[in-house]
């Protein structure tokens, strides 16, 4: 571009912001519509921090009526729209666009109802994860989707990225413990997709639309299922000298028909900058813990704990500790829910990693990575929901030093592309976002990628929302072909190379 | 039995696709009696059968569409697994990719899940030949949109299902089942607070004011739920709920249009003209509806449930709960991104597409 067409966008830009922001201003009260520099910072990156970009307007409607009006001036003014939860994504699905609106949800933040005979409860997206399991813990129920970032993350953002947790494999994901939603599409029109009752008549557009990014409609409403809380939860403690025995001893009690409430695994370097954050009591010698948690009745929880403990000596625990007080209980989980934070003390930056892979293949999987982190000089730290397979490798690095954050995303790639190679996924819980659009390309070929473009043309044809996020152009992945071989066939070879 | 034939089905696809024929998608042809009477030539998919991998210990299977659910819950059963939505069969020949397309599930779905709840990959041939691959063999997978559980229950209409990956789950190890004497009018209330407390509960149903209560889960867990509900065992509670499952129960024999209702089981129900059994603690009622099937509508919709004509009656109208206008056209709109020559399976769910 001459720098006198730069000047003649930049002012085109200038004039579109101002007249989005009179429309805006004429639907939203003038608070609600901010413009200035400094007001618009705070908006400029979700949790994955190391992506960032000024909006051009926000907008934080605090109705359904608000944000349908919202959505009438985007498409008026043809201006794409990022809707924004608490801002927790760790794959930039919130990354706002120069260009655009970035529409916060946050005034949205009310608990509509709660239904205990029916085990459910009717809220507004900005309300807060854990807000509702406080709301509804006087009746003895709670949610069960947990995402380590509950106390903040808000549940319009966990059905938009199908948000998951430490309790998935006994409880599931945001798409199993949700009934109904109301949407707002981006004619501003309101559907209710979902029902009260189970099983509502058509597709299930219900799973269609979690973990949909913010690309096909805005959710205004979202209607949780309510689980009764259980008689008693115990957690044991387990020590292995090598990552095969422990992802054996997994192996072993899935095997022997229990199925824990969580499951979690921690290796070396994560076991002690827990144990140096929190003093769990972790062993710091161990090549890898477990934590198991069994839940259930009071009898029921007495024999599984006991169970457990044979299996996991027999599997070749060097220690087995079970939590007698609910203080200890906590303790135990407190190394692995700060984990992260805990990591986070040994370097000035981490990424934090969401692939799946099959359970198995986890010893391999680790090898695998530990080369890699000799070969990018690059520090690594594994956790592993070990119940579903789903490994978050922390990689540490230091932004400051040249060159340091585009090693660590090549690498951060090179572990994905190896989760897809043995089967697994690029993201189990944290969405593509930004982040892994590129690897979209390695797991998905021409076909699957177009049919996912034609789903996005039936409910948003302009691409308004969201847009190019989640799902890449075939351009975008032919142009990175030259480095993706996809089972020994050059991908999309109807497309041009460059 | 395994065989392969995907190369075959995709030529044949093709050359239908050509030709514009419609295709009607058929598995082990159990369950034709439901939704409306497509139009076109048959499509076997019976032949291309198989489990393609299964690891017990990674509770995930794969397996070509036309695998019979009894070969496949056999060699589940072998390793104390199951599919814990318990899909009905209704005939020797149910398949995994009609239970999948269909969408059902058996009496434990309010507390287990539905098919599409432990549906975690599948792998979908479209009218262009093209075959495609959404999700996988893992439990968590949020890569691209959740096509795999979008295509549970579509009816074939939206490609034809090569393959599918599922969640399983060991079996319990204890199953009882009580009875107790309850009044329809005040039974469902009981079903909900027994719900909302953590107990063992994997199916209930009342049928002529009996109330049956499965409870599952370690002999320990079954003995404290026992205490606290009371009621008589039922000596062959398995037999029980397999009739209730598979509509060999007597119940089903006691007219000619069955309908089946999904209820909120938390909000009073409308009274129902017509022999009803309740099941999924109030969840799913069975009905033969004196009704007209509009006033039925009606009735069911104003508690926020709906009702399909499940078994017999007029099949070339409305079997399935009417869409709202705007839910018509997107759902119109998708059925015309998968197929967008509509060849597979017109009009089996709604009419025109």
């Amino acid at each position: 571009m001459s720098q006198a067409e730069q000047e003649e966008s930049s002012k085109a830009n200038a004039e579109s912001k101002a007249s989005v922001a009179a429309a805006l201003r004429r639907v939203l009260p003038q608070e609600c519509v901010l413009i200035s520099e400094e007001e618009l910072r705070p908006y400029e990156c979700d949790g994955l921090s190391a992506y960032r970009e000024l909006p051009m307007i926000v907008a934080l409607p605090s109705s359904q009526q608000e944000v349908q009006a919202v959505l009438r001036v985007a498409q008026e003014k043809n201006v794409p729209v990022v809707t924004r939860g608490a801002g927790t994504s760790l794959s930039g699905g919130a990354l706002p666009r120069g260009d655009g609106i970035l529409m916060s949800l946050a005034k949205l933040n009310r608990i509509l109802e709660i239904d205990p005979a029916g085990r459910s409860a009717r809220v507004e997206p900005g309300v807060r994860n854990l807000a509702i399991s406080d709301a509804v813990a006087e009746h003895g129920l709670y949610y069960a989707p947990d995402p380590s970032s509950q106390i903040a993350c808000s549940i319009g953002g966990n059905v938009a990225e199908n948000a998951g947790g430490v309790h998935c494999l006994k409880y599931g994901l945001t798409v199993h413990n949700i009934l109904k939603l109301v949407v707002v599409t981006v004619d501003g029109e309101v559907v209710t997709i979902g029902a009260d009752a189970l099983d509502a008549p058509g597709y299930d557009l219900l799973a269609l639309f979690t973990g949909s990014e913010g690309m096909l409609g805005v959710i205004v409403e979202i209607t949780v299922k309510l689980l009764p809380v259980p008689e008693r939860a115990q957690v044991l403690l387990a020590a292995f000298e090598t990552v095969e025995s422990a992802g054996k001893a997994v192996s072993n009690i899935i095997a022997s028909g229990v199925i824990p409430a969580g499951l979690e695994m921690m290796d070396n370097p994560a076991i002690r900058a827990a144990e140096d954050f929190v003093h769990a009591g972790y062993p710091v010698e161990a090549a890898a813990i477990l934590l198991c948690e069994l839940d259930g009745t009071n009898d029921e929880v007495s024999e599984e704990v006991f169970r457990v403990r044979e299996l996991l000596i027999s599997s070749g625990a060097s220690e087995v500790r079970t939590a007698t007080t609910s203080e200890e209980r906590q303790r135990f989980w407190a190394g692995r829910k700060n984990a992260f934070p805990a990591v986070g003390r040994l370097s000035p930056d981490y990424y934090c990693m969401d692939g799946t892979i099959p359970r198995h293949r986890l010893p391999e999987v680790l090898t695998r990575i530990t080369e890699l982190s000799d070969e990018y000089r690059l520090k690594v730290a594994n956790v592993f929901h070990a119940g579903d397979g789903n490994l978050h490798p922390l990689i540490l690095y230091d932004a400051n030093n040249p060159g340091e954050l585009e090693r660590t995303e090549e690498f951060g790639g090179k572990i994905l592309e190896l989760c897809v190679e043995v089967g697994g996924t690029i993201t189990g819980e944290h969405g593509v976002g930004v982040e892994k659009i590129n690897q979209m390309c390695v797991q998905f070929g021409t076909a699957e990628l177009n049919q996912f473009h034609a789903i996005k043309d039936v409910f948003d044809k302009r691409h308004i929302l969201n847009p190019g996020k989640a799902v890449p152009t075939l351009h975008r992945c032919a142009e990175l072909g030259a480095m993706h071989v996809h089972h020994g066939n050059l991908p999309h070879p109807e497309l041009d190379r460059f | 039995m395994s065989s392969d034939i995907s190369e075959r089905l995709i030529s044949q696809v093709k050359e239908s696709s050509e030709r514009n024929t419609l295709l009607v998608i058929r598995g082990g042809d159990t369950k034709s009696f439901y939704g409306r009477l497509p139009e076109g030539q048959s499509l076997d998919v019976l032949s291309h059968s198989g489990v393609i991998n299964y690891q017990p210990t990674e509770l995930v299977v794969t397996a070509r569409a036309g695998t019979t659910l009894t070969e496949l819950e056999q060699l589940l059963d072998e390793h104390g697994q199951m599919l814990p939505f318990e899909p009905p069969h209704f005939g020797d020949k149910a398949t995994i990719g009609g239970t999948v397309a269909c969408g059902l599930s058996g009496p434990a779905r309010p507390y287990r899940g539905a098919v599409r709840d432990y549906v975690l990959g599948v792998t979908l041939l479209d009218s262009a030949g093209n075959v495609k691959r959404f999700g996988g063999e893992v439990m968590k997978n949020v890569a691209g949109y959740d096509v795999s559980r979008l295509v549970t229950g579509s009816l074939g209409t939206l490609g034809v299902l090569l393959d599918i990956s599922l969640k399983v789950l060991p079996k319990p190890r204890q199953e009882v089942t009580l009875v107790q004497q309850l009044e329809g009018s005040t039974a469902v209330q009981s079903f909900n607070t027994w719900a909302g407390r953590p107990l063992p509960i994997s199916a209930i149903c009342l049928v002529d004011e009996r109330a049956y209560i499965r409870l599952s889960g370690t002999e320990s867990g079954l003995k404290t739920a026992r205490n606290y509900l009371g009621g008589e065992e039922l000596k062959n509670g398995s037999a029980f709920w397999s009739g209730i499952r598979e509509h060999s129960h007597g119940f089903f024999n006691k007219g000619e249009v069955l309908w089946r209702l999904s209820l909120p089981p938390q909000k009073p129900c409308p009274v129902l003209a017509g022999k009803q059994l309740i099941d999924w603690g109030g969840a799913q009622r069975w009905l033969f509806a004196d009704d007209e099937p509009e006033l039925l509508r009606r009735k069911v919709e104003s508690i926020g449930g709906h009702a399909i004509q499940f078994r017999g009656g007029d099949r070339s109208g409305l079997v399935f709960h009417p869409l709202s206008r705007s839910m018509f056209q997107l759902h119109k709109n998708l059925k015309k991104s998968f197929d967008p020559k509509g060849i597979f399976n017109r009009g089996r769910m709604y009419p025109d597409w």
